[in-house]
């Protein structure tokens, strides 16, 4: 096991490193932060002192190799945009994305779930067609359009809930949360929702699938052939051998819930990665466009290792051979 | 710290309240504010914001004339020096006196590598203190609108700056923030309470500021909403009390809301085409070996062509004044009444174009932002139809602002037919004159005339229009050099858009036409 966590830590440097090449490669296509950067007044003469000071007229590789020296002695620059520095600025920006991530997560599975068995289990009730026909929306309705009906609908038409931001949060030292006040949960349930949504539909025709097939595996006619109860069957046998393609599923997902949460918070301003890195690119803040990346990279890899992980914690068969002599 | 701040902050807060009152201002912008140091970033938001917590030696009315702030007085001695006296027992906002002291650090710090407003003391050779609260400015040659953009020049805490290592602004390039980028100590009427980074900014009145306020606030909340759509539901749902841009099709939307309405006014800034008359070949054409838009006519058939009304009724809603000149009418020089729009004339386009030898019409590229201005796209496709009508084929290239200012600027201006809008910061016809009229140098002059207009007889003028001291004389010679450019039909000049503010009912402000938001205008009920 620790031999797996060591050259997963190992490969996610490599991938770090790729992402940001790749990165520093399409840079160039993003386009000037100059013009940005200074007022119409500024000369055009201090504008392109401005952009050999900042190496923007270096090839990429070398822009790459630079920030690559400054990372590894722990300087990841200073936004462009906002003057502070960048790891500072993620930092203060990371609990928003992750708890709202976290939250979505847990939203989809715990609700996904549950749906899902029903569906598998008796995919011919009425309600199981209603939970399915609800889900084609999910699937169908892109993010932006079910956030901002949302906000129509709970925040200006009934005004129960906050339109935008996280409300008020409490500061923890290196960790702000909006989970301990009334405002900061109730501003966290639409984008929570409109994030998780998604999610949802998917895990649910996850298991759904998974369950009508595990249902007509012999294992389970043994089952019952014992006088198993449904119970018992149901959930002691078949719905663990459904799981691992869903933990797969559920990881990679979480992974792309935290890089991909962009359109969520910039819909509900939800002052978080997602709404940085867009106004990154807006206004093309080289630092913490790549940054980010490699932090998102990072992620990427640390779900992919907690998944490997759980399988194991599932799947005995994958215990055994590891206990072995390993592939 | 952050507890502690909150606790002066919460104390002051109580302190200025009406008895059981709090009339907290929540307003909500597009934008971001860049960085408290005001000497970062020359741009109208975060001037304006920064105008409420710093003060200048003047400052604008809500009519945008100029009036005395930290200075009580001004004189001109001699035509090249201009005496401020100071105004006496204001108190920076950490309690430290002004003195002329300050205002000497603050003219070197503005002119510091690293400040983004270098040319507010253009031409100013030398400040010297004639004691303690009487400052002489020293030019290079007479300037009859040297205060012009000092209502956005602050004056800072020469102390306080040096106190925590802030004596110069932070380089754009530089490796380490500079404590004014997250700390502010003004003079003004509002003070600094908590500033998260892009996410939300929090004032409080200063008790101690010198001038009697007029607003009722207790506490003001800023947030940058982005999205449109999120703004407008944030305004309408009550959540703020002022957001702003409103987008043009949600204005009806808010007037109809029982609890809003949208604040409409004429913008200072100018839209218009340019056109590449500079290079013999045009960059983006299918007419090879010379340049169309050297020839008189047909930049008179394109102005032609363009049906300014249409624009106005269908683009822009009726939210726009179209405009013969340059400039706006709020702008010195501006509104001239000598001058009137090319009239729109397709049949008179046609034929100017058979006239100048393209008879079957010919191709050009167009560059356009798309979040830039307001409806600045739509705009262009109106164009790109209407002279499509006309007989000219237009290839329009629409792209976010980083990569449309990156190809239409100099150095590479790579461009034969742009859109663009202007502002001047002075609210004054010389800086337009010369940043968008006058042929380009290395000086800086024409530095936005990205089509290289040239008409050495407006260099002229506009060099003496820098000096002239005398009102009468000035007007006429600002009138004369856009008589010249307008009969040069330099650019096309299209409209001034609206501002679009959306207020609730419950507040009560002042709009300014330079689009800067000043607090110590606001009333709640």
């Amino acid at each position: 096991m620790l031999a797996l966590i060591i050259r997963r830590l190992l490969q996610s440097v490599m991938v770090m490193l790729t992402v940001a090449l790749i990165a520093f490669i399409m840079f160039r296509f993003v386009g000037d932060p100059i013009a940005q950067m200074v007022g119409q007044d500024t000369p055009i003469a201090d504008r392109e002192a401005m952009r050999e000071q900042l190496g923007l007229n270096d090839p990429a590789p070398i822009q790459f190799a630079r920030f690559v020296f400054n990372v590894v002695q722990g300087n990841f620059g200073i936004s462009y945009q906002k003057g502070v520095p960048v790891d500072e600025l993620i930092l203060s920006r990371l609990p928003a994305t992750l708890e709202l991530s976290f939250v979505a997560a847990l939203f989809a599975l715990v609700v996904a779930i549950p749906m899902g068995i029903y569906t598998g289990l008796y995919p011919r009730r009425w309600l199981s067609n209603v939970f399915l026909t609800v889900s084609l929306l999910g699937i169908s309705l892109p993010t932006f359009l079910i956030g901002i009906l949302l906000i129509l609908f709970f925040g200006v038409m009934l005004g129960w809930l906050p339109t935008y931001g996280r409300g008020e949060i409490v500061d923890l030292g290196a960790w702000t949360t909006g989970l301990l006040t009334e405002s900061g949960i109730r501003s966290l349930l639409m984008p929570a929702f409109t994030l998780g949504l998604f999610q949802l539909t998917l895990i649910m025709r996850l298991v759904r699938s998974e369950m009508l097939e595990v249902m007509r595996t012999d294992y389970i006619k043994f089952a019952r052939a014992r006088g198993l109860s449904n119970r018992a069957v149901h959930f002691g046998h078949a719905l663990k051998n459904t799981l691992v393609p869903v933990i797969t599923i559920t990881g990679l997902q979480l992974g792309s819930i935290i890089a991909f949460s962009i359109i969520t918070e910039t819909v509900f301003q939800w002052p978080g990665m997602g709404l940085l890195i867009v106004q990154a690119i807006q206004f093309v803040d080289i630092p913490v466009m790549s940054t980010y990346l490699i932090v998102i990279a990072f992620f990427f890899v640390i779900i992919n290792m907690i998944v490997d992980i759980l399988y194991h914690v599932v799947d005995p068969r994958l215990r055994a051979e590891t206990g072995g002599k390993g592939h | 710290m952050r507890f502690k701040s909150l606790l002066i902050g919460a104390a002051i807060a109580v302190a200025v309240a009406l008895p059981g009152q709090a009339k907290e201002l929540r307003f909500a912008f597009q934008g971001d504010l860049k960085s408290l140091d005001p000497y970062n970033l020359n741009e109208t938001f975060t001037l304006g914001f920064l105008g409420n917590i710093y003060e200048g030696l003047t400052r604008r009315s809500p009519d945008l004339s100029i009036e005395p702030a930290l200075a009580e007085s001004w004189s001109i001695e001699e035509p090249t020096r201009w005496r401020f006296n100071l105004r006496k027992g204001v108190k920076f906002q950490d309690g430290t006196e002004l003195t002329a002291d300050d205002v000497l650090f603050s003219a070197d710090r503005v002119r510091a590598d690293g400040s983004d407003l270098k040319t507010r003391l253009a031409g100013v050779v030398d400040v010297i203190k004639v004691d303690d609260h009487t400052v002489d400015f020293v030019t290079d040659a007479p300037n009859p609108i040297l205060h012009a953009e000092w209502s956005t020049w602050y004056i800072m805490s020469k102390a306080w700056a040096e106190k925590n290592g802030a004596t110069k602004p932070q380089a754009a390039t530089g490796n380490e923030e500079n404590y004014a980028t997250r700390h502010a100590n003004g003079t003004g009427p509002f003070m600094i309470e908590t500033h998260e980074v892009g996410v939300r900014t929090v004032a409080v009145p200063n008790p101690n500021w010198w001038d009697k306020a007029t607003h009722n606030l207790t506490k003001v909340t800023f947030t940058q909403i982005a999205a449109d759509p999120t703004r407008v539901a944030a305004l309408l749902s009550g959540e703020v009390d002022m957001a702003y841009p409103i987008p043009l099709q949600d204005q009806a939307r808010v007037d109809a809301n029982p609890g809003t309405r949208v604040l409409a006014g004429p913008e200072l800034r100018t839209i218009f085409l340019g056109m590449d008359q500079f290079r013999d070949e045009l960059l983006y054409s299918n007419i090879k070996g010379k340049n169309p838009f050297k020839d008189h006519r047909v930049r008179e058939a394109f102005f032609r062509a363009i049906d300014i009304e249409a624009i106005k009724a269908k683009v822009m809603r009726g939210n726009s004044q179209p405009s013969a000149m340059m400039v706006a009418p709020g702008v010195q020089g501006g509104g001239d009444p000598r001058f009137t729009r090319l009239g729109y004339d397709p049949d008179k386009s046609k034929a100017l174009l058979a006239e100048a030898g393209y008879a079957d019409g010919f191709e050009v590229g167009m560059d356009c932002p798309n979040d830039r201005y307001v409806n600045d796209e739509q705009i262009c496709l109106a164009v790109v139809s209407m002279l499509a009508k006309v007989g000219i084929k237009v290839n329009l290239n629409a792209q976010p602002k980083a990569l449309y200012f990156k190809k239409i600027l100099a150095p590479s201006l790579d461009t034969s037919f742009y859109l663009l809008g202007w502002t001047p910061g002075s609210f004054d016809s010389w800086n337009v004159l010369y940043n968008i009229h006058g042929c380009p140098d290395e000086s800086g002059k024409g530095k936005f005339n990205l089509g290289g207009y040239c008409n050495p007889k407006v260099d002229e003028l506009t060099a003496k229009v820098l000096s002239e001291t005398d009102a009468d004389k000035r007007a006429k010679m600002v009138s004369d050099a856009w008589a010249m450019t307008i009969e040069d039909i330099s650019h096309i000049p299209l409209h001034q858009q609206a501002l679009s503010w959306g207020v609730s009912n419950k507040v009560e402000l002042a709009q300014r036409a330079d689009n800067e938001f000043h607090w110590r205008h606001v009333t709640i009920k």
